[in-house]
Order: structure tokens, then C-alpha cells, then sequence
């Protein structure tokens, strides 16, 4: 287990290093800079702007700017957001827990549902539960998260009025008042979320499933006589679980984007309606940061899925 | 050499007289047989042809234009003048939508042919070429896995998007733009797909074969091997036209796709979002033609699996 760690560790840095290069070269081609604002400005002297160029490092070649820049993000040093006048670190840290916490819910509802569901439409396929379930599957990752938000407030805010439709940081109640509401004002973005994974990861369970639960020994465990759930809890899921892993760990960017989405359609104040705001206010060093740290979160969940890789599957961590 | 001749004799009568044992399918034929079976699939083929002929004919037959702003008929509800409503400016949805759709669509399409040209030439490459070109590639590509999609197509657009329709006009600019960076960040699936196929079939006795010939590599790739990996990459290709069009809508929604004044279904929804509450129609109805759209092609995409695995006997 050591070594593979080790490995799977220095993997991560250069793929840190390629995402800051790729950032970076976009921003370096984008047309346009942060001082392009102030270029218009009548009242900033020409030599003013000079000098904040210089101060800046405008002026200089890109890759001293790009060294300048990585050194910078590494030191936790992220710049300072022009529109809101705070460290952008600070910003971050703000917006951050909301987004995980959003995230890490929606994804333990989309395992809950798609875990179960798979299995159970495996063992029994083209059964109608299987059918049903395949059916809704697709349905399912065929509705865009916004469409689903939107349906949702349709249904739950504007026509039924049980759930409010706007996600507010601020609630003023305390104790269990402020636990009701808050339950009450995330369950539609994190159903949203969940279920539009939900749908994709059970057809990938259930293909899974249905790859080992063929194989011999699962018919050895049957012929000792083992219960059929023991069969397929203990021997069938386990090894089923191992491409499932992987597959999550691979979403992982797409959850990102869906993170934007319902964010911005709920106004939950995460990190992904920072981003949207920071690209409408031209605000750079925010957006900057904020992919930096997505790319950074991604890669940090693929390695946690290689270290469960490895726990569930021990054969690798001998290679 | 006596005794050979009365064996060919014998060969080619039998050969002459032998009835066929059956009538030769091609392979597009036997796909399509497999594609019937799959029920879910040719009706969402059916129901494909009929957005796509909707859009492409259908401004020719609903006159009404997409830009004709009547006050007196603000957020109307579906009437006989108005099938679909109309929005806050009294625009007939029905119209924006025929409209909107081609650009929704066409986009879909484009972005995947994109993609495929890149996956496929990626992954040829990388599937034929082992050592260092091979993991150059397979790094460069699960980097772009890695890459958090949305924030990255976010930012493009919006340093790009000026400077794109300042040099194509508005509507191509943004067209040229949106297609290239969806299409830029769909190509990694059909790469490592197309990989992992030429890893097995450049192993196989025809490859072999043909190699033995003394064909020449490209003429490998091009004339045995990538017409036989070419089934999972139609499939692969088909989901791809399915992203491309969430992508394009998401990117819509957001404000940050097209302008106003090109309303593809995502910026009409992207427009009513406001009015959720007064009017709901306005939302529905682009949010239904994503949503079948994209259903349709799913389907259409799983029956291509069954049809073109050669494997499935059915």
C-alpha cells in the first residue's frame, strides 16, 4: 500500500502543474487584461497606468508571469478580488463549505438511491423493477439539472409553497428552527444534484454488477448454500464496487459543472455562483482562483479514489 | 496432375449448382434489423426526425417572425394565435423555439463532429504508436478529464467571446466559439475508447495479414483498423450530440451561450426564468425540446449499441 500511495502521490503534482499551465495559457491568450478597464478612464494618467503595469508585471514575458503567478497561489497568497475588495482567499473560504457540504449530500443521496437500485435491478434483470428502473435511468440523465431546478420551484415553491426557492445564507432562526429551515431550503438543490447523478450511476451499478455476478465464484458461494443476499452483499458487491469507484471519482468534474448550475439556479451562495458573478463583473483574479481550486478539489477526490481503489481491490497495490 | 482436374471439376459443379444458402445482408442492413428490435430507440428515432424536419422547415410554414414585439400580447398563454405563448415582449414562443432550435441542434452536431475528428485522431494515434507518443497522449487526455468542464467553458466564452464576433459577426462568432470549446472538451471519451480498440485489433490475424502484405501503417489504420473499431464510436458519438446540447443549453441558461437576439431553447429559458411564477408556459415548453431532444438521442444511442456489437446475437 505504501509505494502505491507514493506513486499515485507523485502523479498528482504534475497534473496540478499541466491544469495551472492550461489555466494560464488561456488567460495569457485571452485578449483584453485587468487593466483594460482603466485604460478608458480619463481620470488615471497615462503614467499611473504605467506604473501599475509595471507593478503588476503586465509588461513582462509570460513565463515569468506564469512562475510568478503559481508561486503566488502556492503561498496561499490568491489575490485580491477587485469588485469585493476582500482577499480572494477570504471570499473562497466563505463560499466553500456551502458548495461541499451541497456536494457531499447530493452525492450520498445519488449513492443511496443508484447503490440499491443497481443491484437490486442486477440480480434480477429484465424484471420489471429492472425495467422501471432502467426506464427512469434514462429519463433521468436526460433532464438537465436546470430544467429538473426549474420544474422543481415550479412544483414545490410556486405552486405548492412548501419549500422556499431562494437559498439564504443568513437565517436568522437558531436551534431547531434554524436546522428545519435549513433542511427545508436545501432539499431541492441537493435533489437536483443526486438524482440527476443518481440516474447515470445506477445503469453503470447495474452493468457492473451484472459483469461479476456471472462469474464462478458467486456460483460457488450459491452452491455452499449461502443465502442469496450474503451472495450479493458480501461477494457480488464488493468486487462490483471497484469500476464504481472509479466512475465516481471520474464525474467528479462533472458534479462540478452541476454544482454551478444549481447553485446559480437556487442563489446558493457557493463557490459556484461566485464564479458566475466574478465572469459577469470581469472580476479575473476571482475567477482565476476559483477554477484553480475546482481542478484542485477534482484531483483531490480521484486520488481518495485510488487509495479506496486500492483498498478494495488489493491486487493493485501489489503491481 | 491428372487427378486435380476432375476435383475442380467436381468443385465448380457444385458451386454452379448449389443453391445459396442465403440471401447476403449487408452490414448496414443487419444493423438496422438489430436497431428495429430496440422499440425505445426507433421511436426516439422517429421522434428525432421530427424535431429535426420541425426546425428545418418548420419557419417556412409558421410565418411568424421571431422578433415581432406586440405589448398588448405580453406573457400570453398557449392560444390558437400563439400555440406556445408568448414572452414578455410578446414574442411567439413557437417561433423563437423553431428557430432557436436549428442553432441548438446544429450545434449539438457540430460540436460532436469536433470531437470525434480530435478523439478519433488522438486515439489512433495513441492506439498505434506504443512507448512515449502513446503516454503523451493518454496524459494529455486524462488532464482534460480532470479539468473541471463548466468553470473552464465558462471562462473561455467569456474572454473569447468579443474578440470571435468581432471577427465572424455576432452570431457565427459565438457559433464558431461555442461549438469549438464544447467540442474541444468532448473528444476525451472517444479517444480512449478508440485507443483501447486498436489495442486489440492491431493484434488480430487480419491486421496481421495485412502487415505481412506489406501495407504500409497509415494504410493499417485506415483501411482495416479503424473501419472495424468504427461501431463503438457511432455510439460514443451519438451520447456526444446529447452532452453537446446540455452543454450548449447550460451554457445559455447561464447567460453566458448566445446573445438575446439568438434564441436557442437554453437562452429562452435562460430569459423566462424570471416569470417562473406568471409564466410558467414560457419555461415548459424549450425545457420539454431539450429534455426530448436529448432523450431521443440517448435512445437512439442505446439501440446503436445493441445494433452495431457484433457480439449480441439477437
Amino acid at each position: 500500500m505504501g509505494p502505491y500511495l507514493l506513486r499515485r502521490l507523485l502523479t498528482v503534482l504534475p497534473a496540478v502543474l499541466g491544469i495551472s499551465v492550461v489555466l494560464f495559457t488561456v488567460l495569457a491568450l485571452a485578449p483584453g487584461d485587468p487593466f483594460a478597464e482603466m485604460a478608458l478612464n480619463p481620470n488615471v494618467p497615462p503614467e499611473v497606468q504605467e506604473n501599475l503595469r509595471k507593478q503588476f508585471g503586465l509588461d513582462d514575458p509570460v513565463w515569468q508571469r506564469y512562475f510568478r503567478w503559481l508561486f503566488a497561489m502556492l503561498q496561499g497568497d490568491w489575490g485580491f478580488s477587485f469588485i469585493s475588495r476582500v482577499n480572494v482567499d477570504t471570499l473562497i473560504w466563505q463560499r466553500l463549505p456551502v458548495t461541499l457540504a451541497v456536494i457531499g449530500a447530493s452525492q450520498v443521496l445519488a449513492l443511496l438511491i443508484a447503490l440499491p437500485v443497481g443491484i437490486y435491478s442486477a440480480a434480477r434483470p429484465y424484471s420489471w423493477f429492472d425495467r422501471i428502473a432502467s426506464t427512469l435511468a434514462f429519463i433521468g440523465f436526460s433532464l438537465p439539472t436546470f430544467f429538473t431546478g426549474l420544474l422543481l420551484i415550479l412544483l414545490f415553491s410556486i405552486k405548492l409553497d412548501w419549500l422556499p426557492f431562494v437559498y439564504r445564507a443568513d437565517l436568522s432562526a437558531t436551534g431547531w428552527e434554524w436546522w428545519s429551515q435549513q433542511l427545508k431550503q436545501s432539499i431541492m438543490p441537493i435533489t437536483v444534484l443526486g438524482l440527476f447523478q443518481a440516474a447515470g450511476w445506477t445503469r453503470y451499478v447495474r452493468s457492473a454488477t451484472l459483469d461479476v455476478i456471472r462469474l464462478d465464484y458467486v456460483t460457488t458461494a450459491r452452491s455452499k448454500g449461502l443465502k442469496e443476499r450474503a451472495v450479493i452483499l458480501k461477494h457480488v458487491a464488493r468486487n462490483a464496487m471497484i469500476p464504481v469507484v472509479t466512475l465516481v471519482a471520474l464525474t467528479m468534474p462533472q458534479i462540478f459543472g452541476g454544482a454551478v448550475i444549481t447553485e446559480q439556479i437556487f442563489r446558493v451562495p457557493g463557490i459556484g455562483s461566485l464564479l458566475i458573478d466574478a465572469i459577469q463583473r470581469n472580476d479575473t483574479p476571482v475567477v482565476m482562483a476559483v477554477t484553480f481550486v475546482s481542478a484542485c478539489l477534482v484531483i483531490l477526490f480521484n486520488l481518495i479514489a485510488d487509495i479506496l481503489y486500492g483498498w478494495l481491490d488489493p491486487r493493485i497495490s501489489y503491481r | 496432375m491428372a487427378g486435380s482436374i476432375p476435383a475442380s471439376a467436381t468443385a465448380e459443379a457444385v458451386l454452379a449448382t448449389a443453391p445459396l444458402p442465403r440471401r447476403s445482408v449487408s452490414l448496414w442492413a443487419e444493423a438496422w434489423r438489430r436497431f428495429k428490435r430496440h422499440r425505445l430507440a426507433v421511436l426516439g428515432l422517429a421522434v428525432l426526425i421530427l424535431m429535426i424536419a420541425m426546425v428545418a422547415f418548420g419557419p417556412m410554414l409558421w410565418r411568424v417572425q421571431i422578433n415581432d414585439i406586440d405589448f398588448s400580447a405580453r406573457l400570453n398563454t398557449p392560444t390558437p394565435a400563439h400555440p406556445f405563448g408568448t414572452d414578455d415582449l410578446g414574442q411567439d414562443i413557437l417561433a423563437r423555439m423553431l428557430y432557436g432550435g436549428r442553432i441548438s441542434l446544429a450545434v449539438g452536431l457540430s460540436a460532436m463532429l469536433m470531437a470525434m475528428l480530435v478523439g478519433v485522431t488522438i486515439g489512433a494515434v495513441a492506439g498505434i504508436s506504443r512507448g512515449v507518443v502513446d503516454g503523451a497522449l493518454m496524459w494529455l487526455t486524462n488532464l482534460f478529464l480532470a479539468l473541471p468542464q463548466l468553470p473552464l467553458l465558462l471562462i473561455l466564452i467569456y474572454l473569447f467571446r468579443d474578440s470571435l464576433k468581432g471577427a465572424f459577426g455576432p452570431e457565427v462568432g459565438v457559433f464558431v466559439l461555442v461549438v469549438l470549446v464544447i467540442g474541444g472538451f468532448g473528444w476525451m471519451s472517444v479517444a480512449r475508447l478508440v485507443r483501447a480498440q486498436f489495442f486489440s485489433l492491431r493484434e488480430k490475424e487480419f491486421v496481421e495479414a495485412a502487415r505481412a502484405l506489406g501495407a504500409s501503417v497509415p494504410r493499417q489504420v485506415v483501411r482495416h483498423i479503424l473501419p472495424n473499431s468504427l461501431g463503438p464510436v457511432i455510439v460514443a458519438g451519438t451520447i456526444n450530440v446529447a452532452a453537446a446540447i446540455i452543454a450548449e443549453s447550460t451554457l445559455s441558461f447561464l447567460g453566458l451561450g448566445f446573445p438575446p437576439d439568438i434564441p436557442t431553447w437554453g437562452r429562452i429559458l435562460f430569459d423566462s426564468k424570471e416569470y417562473l411564477d406568471i409564466a410558467p408556459h414560457w419555461a415548459l415548453f424549450p425545457g420539454t425540446a431539450i429534455f426530448l431532444a436529448v432523450l431521443c438521442i440517448n435512445f437512439v444511442g442505446d439501440g446503436l449499441r445493441d445494433a452495431l456489437d457484433p457480439r449480441r446475437v439477437l
